[in-house]
């Protein structure tokens, strides 16, 4: 399979700080990627520079093996580039057709809007991904988190983009509104989008993701096939236990008690995700 | 629809109209029963024609406080434009036509130079505005001089538009028909849209009642109001203004881009809209309204002075707005707030001033029924978004 986007030798640093070092990265069509790693990892930086936020410091990002450089996110739409980010941006006091085509509205004669089309084709996109969404016509403030999520991301679709970068999707969800968005994340693969995933949550990556990246400190440390790997190794690669990259020379007996450590608290951390 | 489901919609504000026709109704019933006049064509006359030039002014109200602004100045404004009417037309012989133009364009340029200073600069359009009723006051002043009142002829379409042009009777019922009629086709064409795109239509019986719902509320004022003078131009200048205000707001990508920038400036600024230019727009929109009100005002009073959209016509104005459904944090509010709204404020005055209560009563009562209003504006924006709706003010 060719790549759609690709990532070569990519850094990012934000003054002294090495927020991406060296990230070679390829992101293809039909496969949910899953990107994690803990807290300042460069899960988040590495979702803004696919998606145009913000540029990169040196490497290539190449589509389709010619070298792009994105100045804006409407950039990055543009080369069918799309992300749904981890703040909701909706307006609570628009309904979910307004929501959805906010900032490209089809306008029919005498420059007045055809709600009637938006409403028709809404309603095609958000049942196309199974998002539970009764009535379209209603504010986004009345609507549940997961149905606010849904709207996001079906939001991020309707340019027909190829690739999709969702920054924590599953964050402050229930139960069940995880397993609608995850559902709705294997619709997109389905599709045949590139969806890229940054995620916390170990569970949900092995429900969903077919490859699993793991970032740590700005590098990408490991990657695995979500098929064949197990939550004992991804938090192993997390926390720097188990990966022989990046670790120095002569491993202590210190570094290993406080991967240890850490390893203990990922763990609670996803038991507790698990049971959210 | 389910009762039910029709009052929750009523609870929650998604039907924010309901609650103060309801409270309108009540109003005039409260006053029918107190002073027999309240309810005579003559005085209801009067009231509609009362109302237009603050109406005017709190339309503009309504979109400034859409994009979550405000403008106290909107009373200065209309006096400065209507003190340059007077003296342009009267002392310097201006056309009366062109110097309403110049009343219109000082306002718009005023409500630019806000939008500019908000957009750009990030100045809190409170305080400005504030800073600009002082400023403008000033000017009006100066540019009536040392008279401090400018008089302007009974014969000038201005003080007949304002006062006594009336839609004669015919021309008024073939208006409702048109109405009517235009309601209906409407209502038909989106329902075959709607059925020929796969969506839920409404029902026959659906657009007979709301066609017939709409001929009697135009269709009775009408006949009753007809028993007096009638239906004024200059209120016909308001409805078509409420009007068109409601259509750009629902309709266009401008309306659609003031109630995003209301609900939530970041994501409409995200989703490409021009928040810097949607916010200009808006002020401009308001400070022109303001204008427009004011030269209104001074028609209906045939002079301009010190005093014309001074004291409490900017309070009424914004009153007439919140009260109508408008909301002070933003994104919430209709152009028909501004009727609605400013026929209560005005209901009030009115049937205060027929029980020969005078402007001190009429203030506490105002100043009552706006509390209520901002209560439930309160109570409805902490129903949605609790954090916003507790830190904002």
């Amino acid at each position: 399979m060719t790549a759609t986007v690709s990532l070569r030798g990519v850094s990012k640093n934000f003054g002294a700080v090495q927020a991406l070092i060296d990230v070679d990265l390829e992101i293809r069509s039909g496969e949910v990627l899953a990107v994690v790693g803990d807290n300042g990892a460069g899960k988040s930086t590495l979702m803004s520079v696919a998606s145009g936020s913000t540029t990169v410091s040196t490497g290539v990002l190449s589509i389709d093996g010619a070298p792009v450089k994105f100045a804006s996110p409407a950039d990055a739409r543009r080369h069918g580039i799309v992300a749904s980010p981890q703040q909701l941006a909706l307006c609570d006091n628009l309904d979910v057709v307004e929501n959805l085509y906010l900032g490209h509205e089809t306008t029919g004669r005498m420059g007045l809007m055809d709600e009637v089309q938006m409403e028709h084709n809404a309603r095609e996109l958000l049942d196309s991904l199974a998002a539970k969404i009764p009535d379209v016509r209603v504010p986004v403030h009345a609507l549940s988190g997961g149905q606010r999520r849904s709207v996001s991301i079906a939001r991020a679709l309707l340019g027909s983009p190829r690739v999709i970068l969702l920054d924590e999707p599953t964050n402050a969800l229930g139960v069940r509104q995880t397993a609608q968005i995850l559902t709705l994340i294997g619709r997109l693969r389905a599709r045949g989008h590139a969806v890229v995933l940054a995620s916390h949550s170990i569970t949900d990556v092995l429900a969903v993701a077919d490859r699993i990246v793991v970032m740590r400190l700005g590098r990408l440390v490991a990657e695995y096939q979500a098929a064949s790997t197990t939550v004992e190794e991804l938090l192993g690669a997390i926390t720097g236990a188990t990966t022989t990259l990046n670790t120095g020379s002569n491993p202590t007996v210190s570094t290993g008690a406080m991967s240890a450590v850490n390893l203990s608290r990922h763990t609670a951390d996803g038991a507790h995700n698990a049971i959210r | 629809m389910q009762f039910g489901e029709s009052w929750r919609r009523v609870r929650d504000g998604e039907r924010p109209m309901v609650p103060i026709i309801v409270a309108l109704i009540a109003l005039w019933i409260i006053f029918g029963a107190m002073s027999p006049t309240f309810w005579t064509p003559g005085n209801l006359v009067n009231l509609t024609m009362q109302s237009v030039s603050t109406g005017i002014v709190a339309l503009g109200v309504v979109l400034a406080l859409l994009i979550g602004q405000i403008d106290l100045s909107v009373g200065a404004i209309g006096g400065l434009a209507a003190a340059l009417v007077a003296v342009t037309s009267m002392s310097m012989g201006w056309p009366l036509a062109l110097s309403v133009v110049l009343g219109l364009l000082v306002g718009a340029a005023v409500g630019t130079l806000y939008g500019v200073l908000i957009a750009r600069a990030g100045l809190p359009g409170f305080v400005l505005t504030l800073a600009g009723l002082l400023i403008i006051t000033g000017l009006q002043w100066n540019t009536l001089g040392s008279a401090g009142s400018i008089n302007l002829p009974f014969d000038s379409w201005l003080v007949q538009f304002s006062q006594t042009a009336f839609v004669p009777q015919w021309l008024a019922w073939v208006l409702v028909a048109l109405l009517t009629l235009g309601v209906a086709a409407g209502r038909v064409v989106t329902r075959h849209r709607r059925q020929a795109a796969d969506l839920p239509a409404e029902s026959v019986p659906a657009i007979l009642v709301w066609t017939l719902l709409v001929a009697v509320a135009v269709g009775v004022p009408v006949a009753y109001l007809g028993q007096d003078r009638g239906i004024g131009w200059a209120v016909v200048l308001f409805l078509a203004l409420v009007w068109g205000t409601d259509v750009a707001l629902r309709r266009t990508r401008w309306g659609r881009g003031i109630r995003a920038v209301g609900g939530n400036r970041t994501a409409a600024r995200l989703a490409g809209m021009p928040v810097r230019w949607l916010v200009v727009t808006a002020c401009l929109a308001c400070s022109t309204l303001a204008a427009l009100g004011g030269v209104l005002a001074a028609g209906r009073l045939a002079a301009a002075n010190q005093s014309t959209g001074g004291g409490e016509v900017f309070l009424m104005a914004i009153a007439a707005a919140v009260v109508g459904g408008a909301s002070l944090y933003g994104g919430r509010g209709s152009a028909w707030s501004a009727f609605v709204g400013i026929l209560v404020i005005q209901s009030i005055a009115n049937g205060l001033t027929l029980l020969d209560l005078d402007a001190a009563t009429r203030n506490i009562v105002t100043g009552a029924a706006l509390v209520l209003a901002v209560t439930i504006d309160t109570a409805l924006s902490r129903r949605r978004n609790p954090v916003t709706a507790a830190n904002s003010f």
